[in-house]
């Protein structure tokens, strides 16, 4: 009787035992799955996080605008917000890096980011507009230098200080982009790539293609860009070293008039892989141009609208489709495992009586 | 003997619990299980495979507070077999306790959900042809509060589950009593 039950009770052990390792193993617990979202959330924030802030690109402005679609992209999307008309947006200018006071001037890499306010309840609701949310994050570089997550969290590795000297490996980074000939394009664009003493005065990319959907559901792969009204050229004298020079110089700018972008589509064509985020397009890809993005108004992102926002690329509207280019989920996987870690802290931050933030 | 005899019966009537309410555990059973393997793996990949995963979580999760929901309607309708009359009284405290745990834990955790999901400020899409009533506001704090909450609900919600079939399979497979019996398919008819 006994040893019968030995059996049993085994069954049960190891049954329940099985279940338990296999949801442990799905969670991660015995690594073997990679670079996740967590280690590149690890790699970014480095060995001192700046609580609260994000993660990658912690220093910003939140701004105030809308969109004036001219209607010629409707054609080609569902989306409401290509119809003829306007409609409002809270975004964010901001620098690369994981520090939030970091000088504006020194980064290498400069953002702007929208989120279209179209909830219920919002201005231009007339019709039920709660699947037309939409979040875009650019940045001034066209391309990524890699194809795939792993190879950007090899590139990030490259490019970070010896922790020792605080320097970076110059050998360390030519190595990675000698491994690496998909970067081509990148480099040509860095190579080419003038800075400027204006946000105003930057393009803007999506980097990663999308699909547009049209009314019959055929997909169309483009990438977009901001394009500045301005002549980026004539901004190019870098006078200032105030560490918020940029900051500064859009808060002046609006104090006169909007700062203004076209918003251009590139359609790709037949041999273009939109799922590689490394390659760019050739020149005479067709383009159209679906309107203006006015910004008419700049907040300081400590108590702004904007930091409470994940630009996660992948919060789209019906109308637009992720391609499965790689590293576009795995933007929105880092963004959503930095934005929790901050989340959290913001709101233990409340209970820190005596502190303030 | 008579009299013994119509004991019997009236307890044979709800040795089993009936179809409808088998159909339904088995159907969370499933889901529920699916949905924390899916949870916790989704959140770690960075592969084009997770912004899918992510809509499928979602909807299920939905389905799941359903189905708890209609349990729960179905538990005042149906009649449940009573525990067998030797289980000692800390068996039944905890037998009547982890189901009542096991039941908060299937209600809260969509509904945890659906709140980060809104102070995230976006919307709760079922399969593409539901947007879910937007519960709260924007915000980042609250957004911080309930994203922590549904991690820990799911990793308590699954040591229950855990619980929940260690105990089954001791009544079925040591005890040999009616309980594992009794949300199985295919012996409503026994005794």
């Amino acid at each position: 009787m006994s040893h019968n039950n030995l059996w049993r009770y085994l069954i049960i052990i190891s049954a329940v035992g099985l279940l338990a390792a296999a949801f442990l193993y799905a969670a991660g617990l015995y690594g073997g799955k990679g670079v996740t979202a967590q280690t590149f959330v690890n790699l970014q924030e480095g060995k001192s996080a700046m609580l609260g802030f994000r993660r990658a690109h912690a220093k910003g402005i939140c701004i105030r605008g809308d969109f004036e679609s001219n209607g010629s992209l409707a054609p080609y999307s569902l989306a409401h917000v290509f119809q003829p008309g306007a409609t409002g947006f809270i975004g964010r200018f901001s620098i690369a890096g994981n520090n939030p006071i970091a000088p504006d001037l020194k980064a290498p890499v400069r953002s702007l980011a929208l989120s279209f306010a179209s909830r219920s309840g919002s201005a231009n609701s007339g019709s039920s507009n709660k699947d037309q949310q939409w979040r875009l994050a650019m940045n001034t570089p066209p391309v990524m230098a890699v194809s795939t997550p792993e190879d950007f969290y090899e590139q990030l590795v490259s490019l970070s200080p010896n922790p020792k000297t605080g320097q970076r490996d110059g050998a360390k980074i030519k190595a990675f982009f000698a491994a690496h000939p998909e970067s081509k394009d990148f480099n040509n664009w860095r190579a080419r790539y003038t800075p400027t003493n204006s946000f105003a005065a930057e393009q803007y990319h999506s980097i990663n293609a999308f699909y547009l959907i049209d009314d019959k559901g055929q997909h169309h792969a483009v990438r977009w860009q901001a394009v500045p009204q301005i002549n980026p050229k004539d901004y190019l004298e870098i006078g200032s070293t105030h560490a918020d020079a940029l900051q500064l110089d859009l808060v002046n700018k609006l104090q006169i008039q909007a700062v203004k972008f076209d918003l251009v589509f590139t359609f790709a064509s037949t041999g273009d892989n939109e799922n590689d985020p490394a390659v760019a397009w050739p020149q005479d890809r067709k383009t159209i141009t679906a309107g203006t993005i006015n910004i008419v108004s700049s907040h300081s992102q400590t108590d702004g609208a904007c930091d409470g926002i994940r630009f996660d690329p992948l919060v789209l509207p019906k109308g637009i489709e992720p391609t499965q280019d790689p590293i576009l989920n795995a933007r929105s996987a880092a963004y959503a495992e930095s934005y929790r870690r901050r989340a959290r802290e913001s709101f233990l931050d409340q209970f820190n009586v005596g502190t303030e933030k | 003997m008579s009299a013994s005899k119509a004991m019997i019966s009236k307890t044979a009537a709800i040795k089993s619990y009936p179809v409808s309410a088998k159909l339904l555990h088995w159907a969370s059973a499933l889901m529920i299980i699916s949905m924390l393997f899916l949870g916790v793996s989704m959140i770690q990949t960075l592969a084009p495979w997770q912004y899918g995963a992510i809509a499928l979580h979602q909807s299920f999760g939905v389905l799941v507070l359903v189905l708890v929901v209609i349990r729960l309607l179905n538990k005042l309708r149906i009649e449940a077999p009573e525990l067998p009359e030797d289980l000692s009284k800390m068996q039944v405290l905890a037998a009547k306790g982890s189901h009542i745990l096991l039941y908060l834990g299937m209600l809260s955790l969509p509904i945890l959900g659906w709140l980060m999901q809104n102070a995230n400020g976006v919307d709760v899409n079922v399969f593409g042809y539901l947007i879910l009533p937007t519960l709260i506001a924007p915000s980042l704090e609250l957004y911080g509060l309930f994203r922590e909450l549904h991690g820990l609900v799911a990793w308590l919600l699954f040591c229950l589950i855990l619980l929940h079939i260690t105990g089954a399979l001791f009544h079925g497979l040591i005890r040999r009593d009616n309980v594992f019996k009794s949300m199985t398919f295919g012996n409503s008819k026994i005794k």
